[in-house]
């Protein structure tokens, strides 16, 4: 089907980092500069993969490409099966650009070995996560995720950093346990239908087919997992705790794709595994993700903790993610695809932006800042461009998802559409009212010699304007290569349940 | 010519990025020439493509330029793509022209100020957002344009960013705004689930054909009229309107005039078909806020004191009169006062710049007084604008007040008396006003006393670069009404030039009462108008009636204060609710349970050591005892 089947770009873009954290940690600890130097290039050398990858993906076309599958333990039915298709293409891409960013853009204040590794690792089990279409392997992956953020949070945060880094571990392993169940029943179940056990997504899928309430059960178990980690509403509490504590590099990695492993894991394997108990849950998941959005974006408003202040902004930014994926219409869902990267992008440089206030200022209180955009003016000049991407002002990214999200689920979801739109009103409340106390105003002692942007920070920031500009104005690309694949799920739940595509529009009646 | 319309908005977009990246090498006052001959060019190309329109054929006069696709998605597909036809000429028109004159003004107006470049380049961008809204093809090209204007007027009101009120001005009127735009985002939901598109031809056609329902309609209409009163500050979204003072002058000039607060008209023209077949009742509360809205501005404007404050609500009332015409479907008055208020009100506003400018920064008009003496061109053109508003004839603005006023009787006569009431109170608050600065005895005298007198602490008139633009508007101010004049269909000259895009729309006042007896109508608009001006002469020039300007007018009937007390007050408390409830409640509830398992497993403890094996064996045995569960569910 490819000519790039001989060359297995999937596997090497989840072992060149696992080979650049073993190397690193094998570099001597008097050459610092090398440290660093070694897990820039091979982050690099990952993104470059991605682009690779993204360049030549087959625009158009629906399926899994550049798959590859091997026999692992065959006894259970468990493969080395790998593949992206326009669902994880640009997760792929966004992880591939925001670890050399990080990278560069970040430097631990101790143990720069250790913390480079970790890195590293984090890069393979996040790529590992959204390329495989193996149950088991994705749950490898999915856990494996944990343990390098759980010590980058645990050893290189702030004073909190051990509380935060348990509660993460343990409310992302509880969700987890439901799922380890719910992936063996699974399989077991499906026996029955394939004839054969297999973990294989794909086979699983197609074939199986679960009594109503076994499907039910089934898909709660997978679903727990995903809403712990994306965070929906009330599971979202270690989501501050953690983000708050982690270093800048760890917030901006947990914001920008670790957070995606959720609502990714709802639209690969809860709405293509099952469909039917996804159609029957969809009024609660709809009500949870515009509780999520309204909430979070309340919630964000009166903290005091500016990086607290944006981890709240995440929880009402998934929300508009799931409310998509719920709707199920091809605008929400790639809308809600839209949003995951541009979430990563805002997101991911608005706690970049807040590292570097932290670096020149040692606090992060709201209260205590005050009139920076006077004496750093092009520091707050990509501060407001960041802010109004994630408020969502068209011509910037943020918009173009958030738009796609509310006008496809307005056809299937109509109120909570309405209820979600007001969220476009709170995101500007909480992020503008935060850039009047922090910017705005005659800087006191303290602030007037906050330094101006440095090129080194300015260059990454570059990059993330870039983004957030070309998307905004040009989304095209990635919607074309999102779509089809979209449509492709949307399909298999329209010929697996009784739900209904709003394809009947008033006028054509 | 057409296809090169996108020039129009491209040209001060390239002055914006030519800024953007070059500001500070640029400096003053290049940078504010380079600013101003972007937008003057932009006007030029707007003027070939309007006489390239009138070429054309009266049904032909509908052209697309579309640039590329910009959001396809299924059925949803968005260009992006302007429209060029009579009513976004129009617009470009006066954007431009109005908007070089303004840029042109500023340069005298921001002379020394430390952030030249950077105001110029936000000009710009406001020239560029308003021109992708007034041209856009369809709804999420003019949502581009309108969320840009509300960005544009947050950077500028909060120009001057290290004082407290400007920072927040700007903020507010950013969030007010959003408001409104949860309304056009609903709107646009609406329109695309009932037509498939959010074209404005798809939109208006499907009205035109009975495709759209009338339920349908009137939601669109709702969502939109919603969008509406944010951007045009009606009642109750007007609020950020008076704040918004607090930008650099010619913001306000142009945030009043020339841009933003008319886009919600601009927008409720352009679907005159879907307010056309939605239920009457649309209407007739469009032209109630709009009614509301211009009494209640004029009742506040007779009290202010601040010389760009009564500017600021008689731009609320005037826009008041504007939804009181759209809610009459009289869209052409409604797009003609548009225009004539552009004019005057940008000469109003300008003028009062010149005179802030020439004070040296005192908006006060209790210390000001017979300017006319050091400033007698300022003085000229303002009170050229004067008469404009205060509908003497034969400015501009009488004419146009005169043809909202007729529609508005023929459709419903309650609210042609609150017409009239505020064209009253216009042309008493607008003669205090220039009573108040440019006549009676010189009461800034004192004030320089009082802070050790200087040598410059004198007025002065504004140097020519300023006076240039108000020279210009006042020409355009007694003119402007000549492009629609009531005499005969002949002398109709703008509604034939947009005829095309509100015939659907437009209500036929033919054979009306109001119709028969135009110049009745028109004769007691002089005379109301005569009535106003004498009031305020009696009041501040004779002193024979004791001047009326109670506190609750003053404060503008506390509105704005409630609100503000209602969002500080319980507003805050929800919100902190909220978040109190977030860190008690539910993470409560989490680390309570995490608590107990943490106390169960130091009891543990002896058994098993460490925390987390004790977890992987709860792990271990929560998975065998559910998988346990499943098949035999599944058995069963």
């Amino acid at each position: 089907m490819h000519e790039h089947l001989n060359f297995p770009i999937l596997s090497v873009i989840i072992f060149l980092p696992v080979m650049g954290a073993l190397l690193v940690t094998m570099l001597s600890n008097r050459r610092p500069e090398w440290v660093k130097l070694c897990a820039v290039l091979v982050s690099v050398g990952n993104g470059a993969m991605s682009f690779w990858l993204m360049a030549s993906f087959k625009t158009g076309n629906d399926d899994f490409q550049f798959v590859s599958q091997h026999d692992w333990i065959s006894a259970w039915g468990i493969s080395w099966h790998l593949g992206v298709d326009g669902i994880s293409l640009f997760l792929v891409v966004l992880t591939g650009i925001l670890f050399p960013l990080v990278i560069l853009a970040t430097d631990p204040h101790h143990d720069q070995k250790r913390y480079f590794a970790w890195m590293l690792l984090l890069e393979a089990g996040v790529m590992g996560s959204f390329l495989s279409l193996d149950l088991v392997l994705f749950f490898l992956f999915f856990e494996i995720v944990l343990v390098p953020m759980y010590f980058l949070i645990g050893g290189w945060g702030y004073d909190n950093r051990v509380y935060a880094a348990t509660k993460f571990f343990l409310f992302t392993m509880f969700g987890s346990a439901f799922m380890l169940v719910g992936i063996v029943a699974t399989a077991a179940l499906a026996r029955r239908d394939v004839g054969y056990l297999t973990f294989d997504l794909v086979v699983l899928a197609e074939q199986a087919s679960f009594a109503t309430n076994t499907g039910r059960w089934l898909f709660f178990s997978f679903a727990i997992a995903f809403a712990v980690k994306v965070p929906l509403f009330p599971f979202h509490t270690w989501l501050p705790d953690a983000h708050t504590q982690a270093p800048t590099g760890g917030s901006v990695i947990l914001a920008g794709v670790m957070l995606k492993l959720g609502t990714y894991g709802f639209l690969r394997f809860g709405l293509y595994l099952f469909p039917e108990a996804a159609v029957w849950a969809r009024p609660l998941f709809l009500t949870l993700a515009t509780i999520g959005i309204v909430y979070g974006a309340i919630a964000a408003t009166m903290q005091t903790d500016l990086k607290r202040l944006v981890a709240y902004s995440s929880v009402a930014h998934l929300g508009f993610i799931v409310l998509g994926t719920f709707a199920m219409t091809s605008q929400a869902i790639t809308g809600g695809v839209m949003q995951m990267i541009n979430h990563g992008v805002s997101t991911g440089a608005l706690f970049l932006l807040v590292g570097m206030i932290y670096e020149r200022r040692h606090t992060r209180e709201i209260s205590q800042l005050r009139g920076i955009q006077k004496v750093a003016p092009i520091f707050a000049a990509a501060f407001t461009v960041v802010m109004l991407s994630s408020i969502g002002v068209p011509g910037l990214n943020g918009f173009v998802g958030e738009f796609l999200v509310l006008i496809g689920s307005f056809q299937t979801a109509r109120w909570w559409t309405i209820i979600a739109t007001t969220g476009v009103i709170l995101a500007a409340l909480y992020l503008l009212w935060a850039y009047q106390r922090v910017f705005h105003g005659e800087p006191d002692e303290s602030n007037a010699t906050f330094a101006e942007l440095k090129a080194r920070e300015g260059l990454v920031l570059l990059v993330f304007i870039g983004i957030i500009g070309f998307t905004g104005l040009y989304p095209k690309p990635m919607l074309e290569r999102i779509e089809p694949s979209v449509d492709r799920l949307i399909e298999h739940v329209v010929l697996h349940t009784d739900f209904e595509t709003p394809a009947v529009i008033e006028a054509e009646k | 010519m057409l296809d090169n319309a996108w020039l129009i908005p491209a040209l001060p977009l390239a002055g914006f990025v030519i800024i953007l990246v070059f500001g500070r090498r640029i400096g003053e006052p290049k940078a504010g020439v380079l600013a101003t001959l972007m937008t003057a060019f932009s006007f030029l190309v707007t003027v070939g493509v309007f006489f390239s329109l009138l070429s054309r054929a009266h049904e032909d006069r509908h052209h697309v330029v579309t640039l590329f696709s910009w959001i396809p998605v299924g059925s949803l597909n968005i260009d992006m793509a302007f429209l060029v036809d009579p009513l976004s000429v129009t617009m470009a028109l006066f954007i431009t022209g109005i908007g070089a004159l303004i840029h042109l003004y500023a340069i005298g107006y921001m002379h020394g100020d430390p952030k030249f470049s950077k105001f110029f380049m936000y000009l710009n961008l406001f020239i560029f957002s308003m021109l992708i809204l007034v041209l856009g093809e369809n709804l999420l090209v003019t949502f581009l344009g309108w969320e840009g204007v509300g960005a544009c007027s947050y950077f500028l009101i909060s120009f001057w960013h290290t004082r407290d009120s400007a920072a927040t001005a700007g903020k507010k009127a950013f969030i007010t705004n959003r408001v409104g735009d949860w309304g056009v985002m609903v709107a646009m939901f609406m329109a695309f689930s009932a037509v498939g598109t959010l074209s404005y031809s798809g939109i208006n056609e499907a009205a035109e054909s009975g495709a759209l329902a009338a339920v349908t309609a009137t939601g669109i209409a709702l969502m939109l009229f919603v969008g509406a009163c944010g951007k045009s500050a009606q009642l109750p979204l007007y609020l950020w309107l008076p704040d918004a003072m607090e930008g650099p002058t010619p913001v306000s000039a142009l945030i009043h005039a020339a841009t933003m607060v008319t886009s919600g008209v601009f927008l409720l023209t352009r679907i005159n078909p879907v307010l056309h077949v939605s239920y009457d009742w649309v209407m007739t509360t469009i032209a109630v806020v709009g009614a509301a809205t211009a009494l209640f501005a004029a009742t506040v404007a007779v009290a202010q004191t601040d010389i760009k404050k009564v500017l600021a609500y008689s731009t609320v009332s005037q826009l008041g009169f504007m939804f009181l015409a759209i809610g009459s479907g009289a869209y052409v008055a409604a797009i003609f006062h548009m225009v004539t208020h552009a004019f005057f009100k940008a000469l109003l506003f300008l003028g009062s710049g010149a005179v802030i400018h020439g004070m040296h920064h005192e908006q006060d008009m209790r210390r000001m007084g017979a300017l006319r003496k050091v400033m007698p061109i300022t003085a000229m053109t303002f009170i050229v604008g004067w008469l404009a508003i205060a509908g003497v004839p034969p400015f501009a603005g009488f004419w146009s007040k005169d043809e909202i006023l007729l529609y508005v009787y023929a459709n419903n006569r309650g609210l042609y008396l609150v017409g009239v009431v505020t064209a009253l109170l216009t042309a008493y608050y607008m003669t205090r006003q220039v009573i108040m600065v440019f006549y009676g005895e010189a009461r800034w005298h004192d004030h320089s006393q009082e802070h050790g007198a200087h040598g410059d602490s004198v007025p002065r008139e504004s140097p020519w670069i300023m006076l240039t633009p108000l020279v210009v508007l006042a020409g355009l101010a007694i003119g402007g009404g000549f492009m629609q004049l009531p005499f005969s269909s002949k002398t109709h000259f703008l509604g034939h030039w947009l005829e095309p895009v509100i015939e659907i729309g437009e209500r036929d006042i033919k054979g009306t009462w109001a119709y028969d007896n135009k110049y009745l109508l028109l004769l007691t608009a002089v005379v109301v108008a005569c009535l106003g001006i004498a009031g305020a002469l009696m009041v501040y020039v004779k002193k024979k009636v004791p001047v009326f300007e109670p506190t609750i007018l003053a404060d503008g009937w506390k509105y704005d204060s409630s609100v503000s007390r209602l969002m500080g007050g319980p507003g805050r408390t929800v919100f902190s609710g909220v978040a109190q409830f977030d860190a008690g409640v539910v993470d409560g509830a989490v680390n309570g349970v995490a608590k107990i398992i943490a106390s169960t497993s130091s009891a543990l403890r002896k058994v098993q050591t460490g925390f987390l094996r004790f977890y992987a064996a709860i792990l271990g045995i929560g998975v065998v005892v559910m998988l346990a569960w499943f098949l035999m569910r599944g058995v069963l």
